[in-house]
């Protein structure tokens, strides 16, 4: 047991009045990585399981892997396309890395993965730097835990973000979402929001050119077009179904955000989480019956004016972030509803707004994310109505 | 009477915004241009001391039945008195400024004073705390201007400061904080740096959470 004497032998140093006393949260984050903490709870109430938030978090941060590496796959899938139709070469250091180590064959699975690896782990990288800076220093200054939720937080905001966004745009809204999300409440457990969607959300606000979704994201200068959703709006069904095939959306052989091309890799990544009960599948129907009955409900209605109308379920299903968000987002077990008919509620409301933003809402061609952030301030209103309701109905059996 | 400490107490102490949480509302409007800001605050500060001054020279004779009516009547005199005085000497700034002049009617602050202090004071003393709150209302309103104006457009004062890329600068320009909810964050950003300041200005928790049973107890 080589580490595990090690880090016994670093304890002392990290107790108060050790030398690194201010340090400790970072000696205790390591130490739980590798070990099971050996406190246990002393009050009354608890269960024993050899999972905690720990090991949860880092069962989420696996199960992004497939949309993940999917995703890079994809992201160079889609530059290597323009890159053979124009024939040019990337500049700079991932120019020279990709001269030494591949090239740009659209077949070569190799040469896309190593394209997209260079533009997604350097913001990826970006994002866990700062995001973990700001989580240690909190932790230190306040005395709680480096928690993992942090990893998680991290991996999802780098997977929503297009792969062309500035490295110090990602910098500051992980920033943003961190300590304004969720470190200002109290941290991990006290945020009533998602803090990577909140990071999102700052970007999405504050830089809209690079982050509005109604041009799509390829790793190239100057290479964009509609994405489907801005096709739908401005030209209806027809125009979509022109540029991609159902199938191409479904597999996620499309252009967008990193991680939420493939809507079938998000369902692979969100399977784990539902079988394995971290994500709560209430949620995840609650988003698919809203969407599906919300946007039935259009098509029935129908607009001369608007073709985004006409847009059936399955599409809207593999556009756009819906996927990634219901599976991935919507189900944070903090920002989520806790109830399980408030997280009915709290699903359906997400599945409804989304569809509204999209195919009402002018301004904003994608409406996943301003839906589940919607919907998070929304989660405690519903609880409370469980929990009165049920207040009520055991008083009434009392009486 | 201590003029000093009435005059610049509402400023950190106690800060109209950061602390009793009044004229929320025109922070956020007003803040994206600091040309606007200024003469907002001034006119706010100008209002608020001369109706802190009046209100307080006859609160004597106010019955307090009818008190909020009279106090609003001299506000409301004044704030048109400094609407007209804008329309005749800066028309485009009171055109920026538009609704808001008008408002301060409305204003928390305004009122607040007006309530809390000029009612059982004397006149002079009234008028200083007004001058003194509307300090303490221009320094919140004049960091969230600067930081606005110069980190979303650049500019301060409307004069350039950082080139934008649109212009062939290097600065790519932040528009969450030319829309009024940045003003939220960044008030909120600014009460926590005032309150870790000042400590005896945080607010006592409403509620703790209670302690677990402990094992001996439950079993």
């Amino acid at each position: 047991m080589g580490l595990r004497s090690t880090l016994d032998n670093l304890e002392p140093h990290f107790k108060p009045g050790g030398r690194y006393e201010s340090w400790y949260a970072l000696y205790e984050a390591v130490d739980t990585i590798f070990y099971s903490p050996n406190h246990v709870t002393r009050s009354s109430a608890h269960v024993r399981d050899g999972v905690d938030l720990k090991r949860i978090m880092i069962t989420v941060w696996f199960a992004t892997f497939p949309a993940m590496f999917y995703g890079m796959w994809n992201l160079g899938f889609q530059a290597n396309e323009v890159l053979a139709a124009t024939g040019g070469q990337l500049d700079g250091w991932r120019g020279g890395v990709i001269g030494a180590l591949g090239g740009y064959d659209v077949n070569s699975v190799w040469h896309c993965f190593l394209f997209g690896a260079l533009h997604f782990l350097p913001l990826y990288i970006v994002t866990f730097v700062v995001g973990g800076f700001w989580e240690v220093l909190f932790a230190m200054k306040r005395g709680h835990e480096v928690n993992e939720g942090f990893f998680v937080t991290s991996v999802l905001f780098a997977l929503t973000l297009p792969p062309d966004l500035p490295l110090w745009q990602a910098a500051l809204g992980i920033s943003f979402g961190v300590v304004i999300g969720k470190e200002v409440f109290g941290g991990t457990g006290k945020n009533f929001l998602n803090p990577a969607l909140t990071g999102r959300a700052f970007l999405y606000f504050a830089y809209p050119a690079q982050l509005s979704g109604d041009t799509v994201w390829t790793a190239i200068d100057g290479a964009t077009m509609a994405t489907p959703l801005g096709v739908v709006a401005s030209e209806g069904m027809a125009g979509v179904t022109q540029m991609y095939s159902w199938w191409d959306a479904f597999m996620g052989t499309i252009p967008g955000s990193i991680g939420e091309t493939s809507t079938l890799m998000v369902m692979i990544g969100g399977a784990v989480l539902l079988l394995t009960r971290i994500a709560s599948w209430r949620v995840v129907a609650g988003c698919f019956v809203g969407m599906i009955a919300f946007s039935t409900l259009l098509n029935t209605v129908g607009s001369d004016s608007n073709p985004a109308f006409a847009m059936p379920w399955y599409w809207h299903m593999v556009v756009g972030s819906f996927a990634f968000g219901a599976f991935f987002m919507a189900t944070d077990p903090v920002s989520a509803a806790m109830t399980n008919k408030g997280r009915w509620a709290y699903g359906i409301l997400i599945g409804v707004m989304c569809v509204l933003i999209r195919v009402v809402n002018p301004a904003f061609p994608e409406g996943m994310m301003l839906a589940i952030l919607f919907a998070n301030l929304f989660a405690p209103l519903f609880d409370h109505f469980v929990v009165q309701a049920n207040v009520k109905r055991r008083l009434a059996r009392v009486q | 009477m201590d003029i000093k400490d009435t005059l610049f107490r509402p400023v950190f102490k106690n800060n109209p915004i950061a602390l009793q949480i009044l004229g929320i509302c025109s922070a956020l409007a007003v803040t994206s241009s600091l040309q606007v800001t200024v003469v907002m605050c001034i006119a706010l500060t100008l209002v608020t001391a001369f109706s802190s001054f009046f209100i307080s020279s006859i609160r004597m004779f106010i019955p307090s039945s009818i008190r909020i009516i009279v106090q609003m009547t001299i506000i409301a005199s004044l704030v048109i008195v400094v609407d007209q005085i804008l329309k005749a000497v800066a028309y485009e700034i009171s055109k920026q400024l538009s609704v808001f002049v008008g408002l301060i009617i409305t204003n928390c602050i305004v009122m607040g004073r007006a309530e809390a202090y000029a009612m059982k004071n004397p006149p002079i003393p009234s008028f200083l705390d007004g001058i003194g709150n509307g300090l303490g209302y221009s320094f919140v309103l004049l960091v969230v201007g600067t930081i606005r104006e110069l980190l979303g457009s650049g500019k301060l004062f409307g004069i350039e400061i950082l080139p934008l890329v649109t212009e062939g600068g290097w600065y790519t320009p932040n528009g969450l904080l030319l829309l009024p909810p940045s003003a939220f964050f960044l008030i909120g950003l600014l009460i926590w740096a005032i309150r870790s300041w000042q400590t005896e200005q945080v607010e006592e928790p409403e509620f703790t959470i209670a302690k677990h049973t402990p094992v001996e107890e439950s079993a």
